[in-house]
């Protein structure tokens, strides 16, 4: 039987701009964890029942670790919990959660906007696993303003950098650095807000290579049950019979052409 | 020597702890999580005649110590339930309630009627959805409509029916009244309270259906108050339910006057919470040297 795991917590850094790097000991759940997928992560508080799922930034598996770059939502929000959470203390996870990213291809343009950011990291250093060169692994950054996690991705790819405020790469969003640094590629791997997600679609449309695109939305059960997080699909699903599937179970990671954003 | 087993209208369960409709699939998402053959009964996710997409996203929100949820009934349609779902349940060592939605009466009945040759211990009848305009709750909340829809029901079905009460109403007893008096071999209640949460940052609604269904720990003492008055309005068995996450929880229901009761929300954030709720019954009927749970139920 899977069970919630009771993670340690092995050191919490903040990055500023309400962003928090948590490296989490869960050696159960980090063993099969892969690029793309999610954990359930719970609170201590008794009033806030759901877990709240945040996707993975890394995967240690040599040494059963976790990492999760999440955002702090509000000064009531479960995240902020999670953020005042110090070495040695735990935290109880169920996962991993979802599908991930299963389809890889040769010369791979990674793109994450905002806290879509990190879980392109893992799948950096899961292509770089691969084989494939730092030359091969184009990754498109757009941060509101400054950077995070820089060093980490220059190890394994190529980077491109855009921001917002202009005060981290170029002024604009990450199909503006596509663009402007002419990045080219046989494929695009997304994860961020859902305007940009449409973008990514279109772009890759337009391109004629396909995309994937990890989407979000409010859930309760993370697994699959309660049917809180469906997304548009083009053609009748097969589990639901109707034009829905859902993010947690089927997805977060989609082909864009399956899905209507 | 304890004995767990309860009996809702000629169907022993082995003991009294089911799952409430919506929040537990038809069981295989949860299989490898929780050993659904420890389980009492499991009571399916409403199931229409045809396929139901449901309402726009978002559909779920977390409120204090709760949620509201809009998901409006989202179901794959009698046809792939009974292929797919059904089968799968079959094999598990539990009872089956199966829980049947629609907008209309004749939805109702058609569900109803594919469901006569199947191996299926028990009907609830879902009239108290507040997600869906139309049926859902249009039948729960009105008395005369449910005692229609209640004879109606009874008239075509196989195996016996439990009726689920809405909570969205004045006067719970007399809901129950009319359900028996239509026929209603139990009554389940409650299903989730009508709620709204405010994004006040965006001025928007956090749910698109702009309310939904408030269920978890915060609505249990109006569900035991309703499970209360209801017991000593009607004869039939009762399934309790509202906010249960602990065999405690369980245990106060049972003594409000329910024969059986019902894991809801909890399933979402503890997946194994019915098993537990499980054993700690069997652990407090030992504490309290009870045989069986008919020396508590009810015994306010």
């Amino acid at each position: 039987m899977k069970e919630v795991e009771t993670a340690k917590v092995i050191s919490q850094e903040a990055f500023g701009g309400d962003i928090y790097s948590l490296w989490l000991d869960a050696p159960v759940t980090a063993k099969t964890a892969h690029a793309g997928q999610f954990v359930s992560v719970f609170t201590n508080d008794s009033s806030k029942l759901l877990p709240r799922p945040i996707s993975l930034c890394e995967v240690d598996h040599e040494n059963g670790r976790l990492r999760l770059v999440y955002r702090v939502t509000g000064e009531t929000a479960g995240t902020k919990q999670f953020s005042l959470l110090t070495e040695g203390e735990t935290i109880d996870i169920l996962g991993p959660l979802g599908n991930g990213y299963s389809e890889f291809s040769k010369k791979p343009i990674l793109l994450g906007g905002g806290i879509g950011i990190p879980p392109m990291l893992e799948l950096a250093k899961e292509f770089a696993g691969q084989g494939l060169a730092k030359e091969d692994i184009s990754v498109v950054l757009g941060f509101r303003d400054a950077a995070f996690l820089l060093d980490e991705f220059k190890k394994v790819a190529t980077v491109y950098l855009t921001s917002d405020s202009g005060n981290t790469g170029i002024k604009g969003n990450v199909i503006d650095g596509i663009h402007q640094y002419d990045v080219k590629g046989d494929a695009l791997y997304a994860c961020g807000p859902k305007p940009m997600l449409r973008a990514v679609k279109a772009e890759a449309d337009a391109k004629g290579i396909p995309a994937w695109i990890s989407l979000e939305e409010r859930m309760a059960c993370g697994i699959g049950a309660c049917l809180g997080c469906v997304t548009e699909t083009k053609d009748v699903d097969d589990h639901s019979k109707v034009h829905n599937k859902r993010i947690c179970k089927d997805g977060p990671v989609f082909n864009a052409e399956e899905v209507v954003l | 020597m304890i004995n767990t087993e309860i009996n809702i209208a000629g169907v022993t369960w082995k003991n009294p702890v089911t799952v409430s409709s919506g929040t537990f699939g038809s069981g295989m998402e949860f299989d490898e999580y929780v050993d659904i053959n420890k389980l009492g009964a499991v009571t399916t996710k409403g199931v229409a005649d045809k396929p139901w997409a449901g309402n726009p996203t978002p559909r779920i929100a977390e409120v204090y110590g709760g949620m509201l949820n809009a998901v409006g009934l989202q179901n794959p349609g009698i046809e792939t339930f009974c292929s797919r779902d059904l089968p799968f349940l079959q094999k598990k060592d539990t009872k089956i309630i199966v829980n049947v939605c629609g907008h209309t009466l004749e939805e109702y009945l058609n569900v109803v009627d594919r469901l006569a040759d199947e191996k299926v211990d028990l009907l609830e009848i879902n009239v108290s959805c507040p997600n869906v305009k139309e049926g859902g709750i249009a039948f729960g909340v009105d008395p005369h409509a449910l005692n229609e829809v209640t004879k109606e029901v009874k008239k075509h079905a196989k195996q016996p029916i439990i009726m689920k009460l809405s909570p969205n109403v004045t006067d719970i007893a007399e809901m129950a009244r009319a359900a028996v008096d239509g026929g209603a071999d139990a009554l389940s209640l409650i299903n989730t309270l009508t709620g709204m949460k405010i994004d006040i940052e965006r001025r928007k609604f956090v749910l698109a259906n702009k309310t939904g269904g408030l269920s978890g720990p915060v609505v249990k003492p109006i569900a035991v108050r309703m499970v209360y008055q209801v017991a000593h309005a009607v004869d039939v068995p009762i399934i309790g339910m509202g906010g249960i996450q602990t065999a405690e929880d369980a245990i106060e229901f049972i003594m409000a006057g329910a024969t059986a009761v019902s894991v809801g929300t909890a399933n979402f954030y503890r997946p194994n919470v019915t098993e537990e709720v499980v054993e700690g019954i069997r652990n407090y009927m030992e504490r309290h040297h009870i045989e069986s749970l008919d020396e508590i139920r009810k015994c306010l």
